[in-house]
Formats: structure tokens, C-alpha cells, sequence
């Protein structure tokens, strides 16, 4: 069954409009990928999955309940986590009162305990620069507290976006590495990136956005092979 | 040119001898009682702008918490002040309560009316430009004044002071009660709020807002929460600050916050407006200034050194004394 299933989404800025109907869904376990260029409105769906903004027709339904209606501040708490593009950690708390803001909406003081020994484990330098002010971090790191900040809230999907933006090769390696192990580890990914290649290499399935509109989709290493995938965003062909 | 320096600062020397040497002349018992009670009378002046200057803080602290929260200058800010003195006076003469509970109930109708205001005017506005909210601020600002003025006249009206305290002597420098505990409660205030913010999971809740209001919406905070808490608290130091101010002058009118407000205001600036100490250092500073300039340089002209000083301070500094600067990596 699916997770998150969007049908016919549509969402305006103004008068105009960003998303034409969008319908897409995402499996339990699943790695998915939404692929296209700059402005096509991978970040709008996203927003508009957490509720940052409003809906204007279509349905969002995420394990059953309907998002489009749900505050965004409630969201978090039904299992849905979102690394937001450009990381927008709090640059002027530390590390770790960034990484106990992820755990916000949860009571259980041990179990936080024990999730944040889980996030340094996977993130040895956020372990390293706890009491470093957040802003002083560097890019790659940033991304790093960003994703420790979202896994802290236990999250039964993450959405990211653009994890690998403004990243040095190395870093963008590590952190697709990283998704690929968060995966494995049993929470879905919803991925969102420019970087289709990255993408596609660690997805089960994609879907590719043009203008605010799903032109294609299907299994990831399939869309690879594709001859217009190739050419518009892989450099091939 | 060094050859010239030389002769100024040997010339100099000489002239501090000479002038030096003249004072040692005349200093006997008479001149030193003078300097001493001139010291006395400077402390004095120094305790009284301590005073003033906590009382600003204190208001400072409510301009702030809001700037940096919800990010907007509630000009409306003073006039809680002066609902909060009214409060106090009423609840006092009226009804005969006692002190402490008096200040507890202007503390809670003010935190209510903080609420409300931001709930009513301000949240609507929140998408708005922020002349809009700005203009709607002192509108409200007005709206509170007139209703006072319907309310209770134009008349002045006297207000006991909520604090019983005697004076203190210290080594001749007389320090009344009202100036003690002001000090002392906003020196409490400021620690209690820093941990507020600091280890509690509202005041972090603030703290994330206050960086970035859709990020800390994605961490499960409820925003429109946050802002009532923030204006709440703000509110009830204004009525802190009222009961203060009155205790301390003993009259409470109409316009008896707009003026404090103000003043408040620049002292947020000065410090750095939105940020805590900020408000404090501000606060502080500006109370010494105006007492000491009201004492030894003109009264009229104190309130235009004041402001003399925001300015001079704003083309050093742009962010205040203690005003954050933001860190931007990519």
C-alpha cells in the first residue's frame, strides 16, 4: 500500500500557476526520486506536502489522513520529516539545541537520548562540534546537522531537497551514501534533486517534473536508459 | 611638526602644574566637603539613571522579544504600560487588594491584552508589508490612549506606591526603596528570561521562530503559539514596568507610557534590537545618560542628547551595541 499518495495536486503562487495536477505516490521502503531543472516545482510539491504552503484543489493522503488540511507544525508528528532546500538549520543556536529542536514534538527524554547517540554515530563531526554554533559549520556539515535534525524526530519518510546543493564532490558522495544507509535502515526517502544522475543511481523510482507538470516516470534504472532523460538531464546523448 | 607637539605637550604640563599647584593652594576643609558631597550627589544621579534606566530595560525587553520574534515594532508597546499602571492604581485604591496581588493581576490583564492585540490586529497583517503592520501598531498605540482618556479623563491621577520600602543611606548617598527593588527585579526579570530561553522548550520554540519561522514550523512548532507566548510575556514586563514607573513618579495618565515607550524604544536600538542583553545594556545606558544630563547639563536639552547619542552610537554601529550580525555560509 502506499504511503503518500498525491492525486491531482494544485497549488498557485499568485495568480501563477506552479503545480498542474500532479499525481504521484510513494511506497513504504521506497527510495523515489522527482527529477527536473530549476522551476519545474519539485520544492513547491515538497512545500506543499508539509503544509508550508496551501493547497488549492487535489488531495495529499500520507498513512491514511489528509495533509492538505493538516497544519504544517502538526505534520512532523505523524512520521514525516523535511530537510528543507538550503538546509535552513538555525545558524545562531548549537548543534545540539538543533538537533533536540528535531525531537520537538516528542515527550520520551531516554528514547531522545538514545536517537541522538544514533545521530552522532552516523555523523561523527556534529558529535565533535556540539556546542559549535551552527552557523560557523561548514556547508557539507550543515547538511550533515540537517539530516541528523530531521532523523531525530524518528521519522517514518524524509523528504529532502537538494541535499547535494552548493556541496563539494566528496560531500555529495558521502551524503547519497548516507541517504542510501537511511534507506536501508527502513525509513522512506522522497528525494528531490537537480543532480539526476546522483538521483537516479540510489532511487527505486522516479518521476520527472517539467513546469509544474509529471512528464515521465518509472523505474529509476530504466529512466536512466531513456533517451530524453539522457539528454535533458543525465548530459548524455 | 614633532618639534611643534613637543612644545604643546611640554606647554601643557606645565599649564596642569601651575593650575595644579593652584588648587593645592586653596584646598582646605571647606573644599573638601564640596568635592566629596559633589561625589555623593553624582552617585546619586548615577543611582537615579540606574533607576530609569532599569525601567527602560524592562520595556526594552517586551520591543525586543517582539521584534525579534514576530518581527515588528509594536509602537503600541508603551501604552500597555500605562494599562497596566491604571490597573495597579485601580486594583490598589478600588478594590483594597494588596500590593502583590494587585501587580499580579496587572501583570495577567496586560499579558491578556498583549494577546489579544496581536491577535486581532497584528496576526491578520502578517503577510502584509510591514508599513501596514507598522501604521496598525500606532493605531493601536492610539486606540489604547483614547480609551483611557474616556475611561479616566485627562486628569493625572495619583497612585500609591506598591512598594513599602525605606530608604536606604549608604555612606550619605540616599537610595529610596522603589529604586532598590526596581533594580533588583530587572536584574531578576533579565536572569529568569535569559534561562526561560535557554532551557525550556517554549523558549526554544521562540529562539527557533525567531531564526526562521517555516523551519521551526517543520520541527513541529506551532508559530501562532509561539508570537501569543512572546507578545504575552512582553506584555506583562510592560505592566512590571508600569508598576515600577508609577511607584517611583506616583501619577499615572492617559499618556503616561507613550514617552517611557519611546524612550524604551531607542534603548532597544541602542543595545541591538533583538537581542536580550541588548535590551538591558541599552536600557541601562540610556536611564544613566538622561540623569546625568538632566542633572549637570540642561533638562531641556537631555532628551536630544539621548537621542544625540542613538545616533552617533547607529553611524558607528548600525546593529546596536550588542546587535547580531548574520553569519551566511553556503
Amino acid at each position: 500500500m502506499a504511503m503518500l499518495t498525491v492525486e491531482n495536486l494544485e497549488v498557485y503562487y499568485g495568480v501563477i500557476k506552479a503545480l498542474k495536477g500532479i499525481s504521484f505516490e510513494v511506497r513504504e521502503g521506497e527510495v523515489i526520486a522527482l527529477i527536473g531543472a530549476n522551476g519545474a516545482g519539485k520544492t513547491t510539491i515538497l512545500h506543499t506536502v508539509t503544509g508550508l504552503l496551501p493547497a488549492k484543489s487535489g488531495s495529499i493522503s500520507f498513512c491514511g489522513e489528509e495533509l492538505t488540511k493538516t497544519p504544517a507544525h502538526k505534520i512532523v508528528s505523524m512520521g514525516m520529516a523535511h530537510v528543507p532546500e538550503g538546509r535552513r538549520i538555525f545558524q545562531e543556536l548549537t548543534v545540539l539545541d538543533n538537533l533536540k529542536l528535531g525531537a520537538f514534538t516528542r515527550r520520551d527524554k531516554e528514547e531522545i537520548n538514545e536517537s541522538l547517540e544514533k545521530v552522532y554515530q552516523r555523523f561523527e563531526r556534529l558529535k565533535e562540534r556540539k556546542s559549535q554554533i551552527a552557523g560557523t559549520l561548514s556547508g557539507g556539515e550543515q547538511q550533515m546537522l540537517a539530516l541528523g535534525r530531521a532523523l531525530m524526530s524518528r521519522p517514518k519518510i524524509i523528504l529532502m531537497d537538494e541535499p547535494s546543493m552548493g556541496l563539494s564532490p566528496l560531500y555529495v558522495s558521502e551524503i547519497f551514501h548516507i541517504i542510501q544507509e537511511i534507506s536501508q535502515a527502513g525509513t522512506t526517502v522522497l528525494l528531490v534533486e537537480q543532480n539526476a544522475k546522483k538521483a537516479l543511481s540510489i532511487a527505486d523510482r522516479a518521476y520527472v517534473l517539467e513546469t509544474g507538470k509529471i512528464v515521465l516516470s518509472g523505474d529509476a534504472k530504466e529512466l536512466m536508459k531513456d533517451d530524453s532523460v539522457k539528454k535533458a538531464y543525465l548530459g548524455e546523448g | 611638526m614633532q618639534y611643534q607637539s613637543k612644545i604643546w605637550v611640554y606647554g601643557g604640563l606645565v599649564l596642569f602644574f601651575l593650575w595644579n599647584r593652584d588648587i593645592n593652594k586653596r584646598v582646605n576643609s571647606t573644599k573638601v566637603k564640596e568635592l566629596i558631597i559633589l561625589i555623593m550627589e553624582v552617585i546619586a544621579q548615577f543611582m537615579n539613571g540606574l533607576n530609569l534606566g532599569s525601567i527602560y530595560a524592562l520595556i526594552a525587553l517586551g520591543y525586543t522579544m517582539v521584534y525579534g520574534i514576530a518581527k515588528m515594532l509594536n509602537f503600541a508597546h508603551g501604552d500597555i504600560i500605562m494599562v497596566g499602571a491604571y490597573t495597579l492604581s485601580i486594583a490598589m485604591s478600588f478594590l483594597s487588594l494588596p500590593a502583590p496581588v494587585a501587580i499580579f493581576i496587572s501583570m495577567a490583564v496586560c499579558a491578556l491584552l498583549g494577546i489579544v492585540i496581536e491577535r486581532i490586529a497584528y496576526k491578520p497583517l502578517r503577510m502584509s508589508s510591514p508599513l501596514a503592520v507598522l501604521i496598525t501598531a500606532i493605531g493601536v498605540s492610539y486606540f489604547l490612549q483614547s480609551v483611557a482618556l474616556l475611561i479616566f479623563g485627562s486628569q493625572q491621577r495619583k497612585v500609591e506606591s506598591a512598594v513599602n520600602l525605606p530608604s536606604l543611606l549608604i555612606g550619605g548617598v540616599e537610595i529610596t526603596g522603589e529604586a532598590m527593588v526596581t533594580l533588583g527585579v530587572t536584574i531578576f526579570i533579565m536572569a529568569a528570561l535569559t534561562s526561560f530561553m535557554k532551557y525550556t522548550k517554549t523558549g526554544m520554540a521562540m529562539l527557533a521562530v525567531a531564526e526562521d519561522k517555516g523551519a521551526a514550523q517543520l520541527m513541529g512548532i506551532n508559530v501562532n503559539k509561539t508570537i501569543s507566548v512572546t507578545f504575552g510575556i512582553g506584555s506583562a514586563l510592560a505592566a512590571v514596568a508600569g508598576v515600577l514607573l508609577t511607584s517611583s513618579y506616583g501619577f499615572v495618565g492617559p499618556y503616561t507610557g507613550s514617552m517611557p515607550g519611546i524612550k524604551a524604544f531607542v534603548a532597544a536600538v541602542l543595545g541591538g534590537i533583538g537581542s536580550v542583553p541588548g535590551a538591558m545594556v541599552g536600557g541601562l545606558l540610556l536611564g544613566i545618560i538622561e540623569s546625568l544630563s538632566k542633572a549637570y547639563i540642561s533638562t531641556e536639552l537631555a532628551d536630544a542628547i539621548v537621542f544625540g547619542v542613538l545616533i552617533l552610537v547607529l553611524l558607528v554601529k548600525p546593529t546596536g551595541l550588542l546587535g547580531k550580525k548574520r553569519i551566511d555560509k553556503v
